[in-house]
């Protein structure tokens, strides 16, 4: 969309070049015709503008079916505004007046803006400005929608940038007819671009596969050998099809041979990509887990204090990344990254005053402890439910989190999870040096193991227990902001997730960073594995089996602690 | 000295906590909705009516279920405006299940049984009203169900303003099918609602023709967040050449997810449409729309309809709750019918008493928000138009498809087991009436 939208400013900026794309559509009759009369008549401009508007008039009022009809006239006509004007229908901005009823496009309607500046749909100028409330949109839906896509791409195909090019190309694939292929292959022979020509290579053999010629299809074939579309692998499964009679639908063998070795290379590949990709939603399913419980890993693991509210703070943390947004509205990208430092000294302050005020009166009492957290859970999500109401909040995605790394046809990864895969490592990384390189991770270790011995070496446990406390919690807020981007931002988010972050932590060894990390992949890992075999709901009824099973046979975890702080515990 | 200190502290905290609990489950008496400059200007006699409103105010549903509390109470001070019922003054008893179910029984028959009111609005997920209805068939109460549903019931206590599948569901399958579309992935929640409906949608497919293979029926559980690989494979479903839609009965929180994840792997509306039938307004203001513009819903009601009885209902809403940017749904219309109709069938009944209540409602008319009119029907469903919408950028919805006035119909035509079952609560005064074996079942419900 924002691709589209940059396209068509350039539309505004430079005149269309319709001419050229439209010498090679002599093959339509009726236009054949329509180019006769324009050679025959001297038609002024003047009368072709009003024929344009005439035509563009005739959305105002018709069905989605007759405005894709009006469309294809649009096109074939050939106006110098008609991409400009089909930008705007594709955007939702092609209105007409109240009053009058005379067609407009509108130039923005971002924001909603109490007055829209116009724009003359013939001429392309300014044309002053209206109240919103004096317009009305010709509506477009999905169908529409994709038919004035592939129409309009056609116009991209001369454009200068070889991305937009390659879209126009993408776009046309979608319905490929003998007019698109003649465009096509004109395009074909002045191409510069390497992969625009291989994608428009990719296009002609597709089409030249329908083509009656065995030779051409062997031809075709052998063009299409290396893909992994999809596109590809459907149109050559018609070839091996048979019909009712028992007789395969193409005749001659050696296409389907062919095909058949074309079919049996995407399918392995696409398989072995599946499986990768697979791999890779483990990876990040586990990094989620992992983030959501080291931080519980600290608390849990290293203190053995039983918090229950441990997901309110990742709700606090996502909460404060929404705060952090709506302060900076206009740097969505920066603001996340402004609130992980803020997300984490928030949390970490509300863990030092819930540490302080509550928890250091229970220590010893763990069911006390798993009482008063959980009291204190509910609190903190009535409290944000007063503040925020019950409804989610809006935490939008930064564009360098949004799409998909792509790879090539069969594989292609989302940004946002790559990110909370190398965040976690990160945090992770982080967290471990902090236990082992600083002063305050080495007292913290020292409390851990054996706290009678560390307050004589005078260390002052209790404000390791308040430091500690905090860390936890501040990492728990770190994981709320990645997590503000996974999913809602709302009172109940922390609930959600505290039962699977008690199990990551069991599950790896309490009281081992480690542990935590190993336990929560392979837990993401085996989810996944088993989601496409036994859908959602059976795999998650598995793997919490799995998990019971292994307690029993290893009490200790993944990672059991050894020596003295195990016997302590 | 330390240990006491200690002791004390931990029991104010076990107070505390108790409290904290209390206050998520309490019934608090309601505000009184109309303010003291209209009871001066209305007289009223007699003792007040009161009206139940059983929603949750805190839990995972709240998010919901507050809006209609609130609907309710703006509707009760507009009655109230207008001089009370039969020249008494209504007044709301608001109680709070906090979405348990169990406890939406309890809450139900404290309603009926001491507060003693005369109607109850109330319920969202298909599993609360299952769980009230015993208690209102026992205690022969009237519960107005706002919310569209799975249908497979009739009773003769609920009336049920929103959706059956014939009035949701089913159009806005057969709206894809206009299109061209040939594959069809039913996405749910694992629970009741969705799973009836993609057995009736199921159903109606096949006797269309679609074959078994081009149809993938798949359940996530409640709250699901991780969606990775139920969005690559509706895109590996949706690959295999045909033109392939979603048709989603996923629900509430698991929507925001969902649509993010779409969008991040790039399946655009253009390609594979999703519909979606419990996203609306409410839940679109949550969340950043830009990956949704294309994706459908079907309701009776959109907020973005121009209707001078919208529009007025919208202003009222947005000063009563005094917040502009709050947005109107489906299930508020609903209870604006359902609140309208039950006024009309007291005033026709000359009472409250909710015998003579449930006999004076079937065919009562009133105006819906979207030019139409709503019929009460002897099944105890209403009359509602079908609008199917593409979201906009803003959130709003685009009406591509507008079907007016489609009767609702308790029992699905589509499943081999109700197909022949009727429901009429004037003639038969049966809710589960077999046209074959000339049988009133007895049972109201499964």
């Amino acid at each position: 969309m924002r691709q589209l939208r940059q396209d068509n400013q350039e539309v505004f900026r430079t005149e269309l070049q319709v001419t050229p794309l439209l010498r090679k559509g002599a093959q339509w009759l009726p236009f054949v015709l329509l180019l006769a009369l324009l050679g025959v008549l001297p038609l002024n401009a003047q009368s072709q503008d009003e024929a344009f508007l005439a035509t563009i008039g005739e959305l105002r009022s018709a069905e989605f079916n007759a405005k894709e009809m009006i469309v294809e006239r649009l096109t074939q006509a050939g106006h110098s505004s008609t991409r400009a004007v089909l930008m705007a229908f594709l955007e939702d901005r092609l209105f007409y007046r109240k009053d009058d009823t005379k067609v407009v496009i509108v130039k923005t309607t971002e924001g909603n803006p109490p007055e829209l500046e116009l724009i003359d749909p013939v001429s392309l100028k300014a044309a002053g400005s209206l109240a919103a409330d004096q317009l009305t949109k010709i509506g477009t839906n999905n169908g529409l929608r994709r038919f004035i896509r592939t129409t309009v791409a056609r116009f991209g195909l001369g454009n200068p940038d070889p991305s937009v090019r390659l879209d126009a190309v993408g776009d046309m694939m979608k319905s490929l007819d003998e007019n698109t292929v003649a465009m096509l292959r004109e395009r074909a022979a002045v191409e510069t671009d390497g992969a625009v020509k291989k994608a428009i290579g990719a296009g002609i053999a597709l089409y030249s596969l329908d083509s009656a010629d065995a030779e051409e299809k062997l031809k075709s074939i052998n063009t299409l050998r290396g893909s992994l579309s999809s596109d590809v692998r459907n149109r050559l499964a018609l070839f091996l099809e048979k019909s009712p009679d028992g007789a395969f639908v193409e005749p001659d063998a050696r296409v389907r041979d062919a095909a058949q070795v074309v079919i049996t290379r995407i399918d392995r590949w696409r398989t072995f990509y599946s499986g990768i990709e697979t791999l890779f939603f483990g990876l990040s399913l586990g990094s989620v887990l992992v983030l959501v419980a080291i931080g519980l890993a600290i608390t849990f693991g290293v203190m053995g204090v039983i918090n229950m509210a441990h997901g309110e703070l990742m709700m606090i943390g996502a909460y404060t990344t929404y705060v952090v947004q709506t302060q900076m509205p206009n740097s969505i990208g920066l603001s996340i990254l402004v609130s992980i430092p803020v997300a984490f000294l928030v949390t970490a302050l509300a863990g030092i005053i819930i540490e302080r005020t509550i928890i250091r009166f229970l220590y010893g009492r763990p069911l006390e402890t798993l009482l008063a957290t959980f009291g204190l859970s509910l609190i903190l999500q009535q409290v944000v439910r007063s503040i925020f109401s019950a409804l989610n909040r809006e935490v939008k995605t930064p564009d360098f989190m949004s799409g998909t790394l792509q790879f090539n046809e069969a594989l292609s990864l989302t940004y946002n999870r790559l990110y909370i895969v190398v965040f976690t490592l990160v945090v992770f990384a982080i967290l471990l040096a902090v236990l082992k390189r600083t002063r305050l991770g080495l007292d913290i270790r020292a409390v851990a193991q054996n706290r009678a011995m560390a307050r004589a070496m005078g260390i002052r446990s209790e404000w390791v227990d308040a430091m500690t406390f905090g860390l936890g919690s501040g990492i728990a807020g770190v994981a709320g902001v990645a997590l503000s981007q996974l999913t809602n931002v709302g009172p109940n988010l922390g609930q959600s997730y505290i039962i699977d972050s008690f199990m990551v932590v069991v599950f790896g060894g309490v009281g081992n960073l480690w542990g935590a990390l190993v336990g929560g992949m392979s837990m993401g890992i085996v989810n996944k594995l088993l989601e496409p075999y036994s859908g959602a709901v059976l795999a998650k009824i598995l793997v919490l089996v799995f998990l019971i099973l292994f307690i029993q046979r290893r009490p200790r975890g993944l990672f059991p602690q050894t020596g003295r702080s195990a016997e302590n515990s | 000295m330390k240990r006491r200190q200690m002791l004390t502290t931990a029991r104010l905290l076990a107070v505390g906590m108790v409290a904290s609990l209390m206050i998520g489950c309490s019934s608090e008496p309601a505000a009184t909705p109309a303010p003291a400059a209209d009871t001066k200007a209305v007289e009223f006699t007699g003792d007040p009516i009161k009206v139940g409103v059983l929603h949750s105010l805190s839990g995972t549903m709240a998010i919901s279920e507050t809006t209609l509390k609130d609907t309710i109470l703006m509707m009760i001070e507009e009655q109230n405006k207008k001089g009370g019922l039969l020249g008494r003054k209504l007044e709301a008893v608001v109680v709070d299940p906090a979405s348990d179910w169990p406890k939406f029984a309890e809450k139900a028959s404290q309603l009926l049984e001491v507060d003693k009111v005369a109607v109850v609005f109330g319920c969202w997920t298909s599993v609360s009203r299952k769980s009230v209805l015993p208690v209102f068939e026992k205690n022969n109460g009237l519960l107005f169900y706002p919310v569209q549903y799975e249908g497979e019931e009739s009773s003769k206590n609920v009336i049920y303003t929103g959706a059956a599948p014939n009035q949701q569901a089913i159009p806005a399958v057969d709206y894809l099918m206009e299109l061209g579309t040939k594959r069809w992935v039913l996405e749910g929640t694992d629970y009741v609602y969705p799973r009836t409906t993609n057995k009736i949608l199921e159903a109606y497919l096949l006797s269309k023709g679609v074959a078994k293979a081009d149809i993938s029926i798949n359940y996530t559980p409640f709250g699901h967040s991780d969606w990775q690989t139920r969005v690559a494979e509706i895109k590996k479903f949706g690959a295999a050449g045909k033109k392939t839609a979603v048709v989603s009965t996923i629900n509430g929180d698991a929507n925001v997810p969902f649509y993010k994840e779409l969008g991040n792997q790039k399946v655009s509306a253009e390609d594979i449409p999703v519909v979606a039938f419990s996203v609306g307004e409410e839940e679109l203001s949550g969340l950043d729309t830009a990956p949704l513009v294309g994706h459908l819903a079907a309701w009776n009601y959109f907020q973005s309809v121009s209707d001078p009885a919208n529009t007025e209902f919208i202003n009222k809403w947005k000063a009563f709750i005094k917040n502009p940017k709050r947005t109107t749904n489906d299930p508020m219309e609903a209870h604006y019918i359902g609140f309208n109709l039950w006024a009309k069938a007291v005033e026709k009944a000359g009472t409250v008493d909710v015998e003579k209540v449930i006999e004076a409602l079937p065919g009562l008319e009133t105006p819906n928000l979207t030019g139409g009119t709503a019929k009460m029907l002897a099944n105890h469903h209403i009359t509602k138009p079908v609008l199917i919408g593409e979201v906009r950028a803003d959130g709003q919805f685009d009406v591509v498809k507008n079907i007016p006035s489609v009767p609702g119909d308790a029992w699905s035509d589509f499943l081999p087991a109700s197909k022949n079952i009727d429901a009429d609560w004037v003639d038969l005064k049966c809710g589960n009436y077999d046209k074959t074996t000339k049988k009133c079942s007895g049972q109201n419900y499964k």
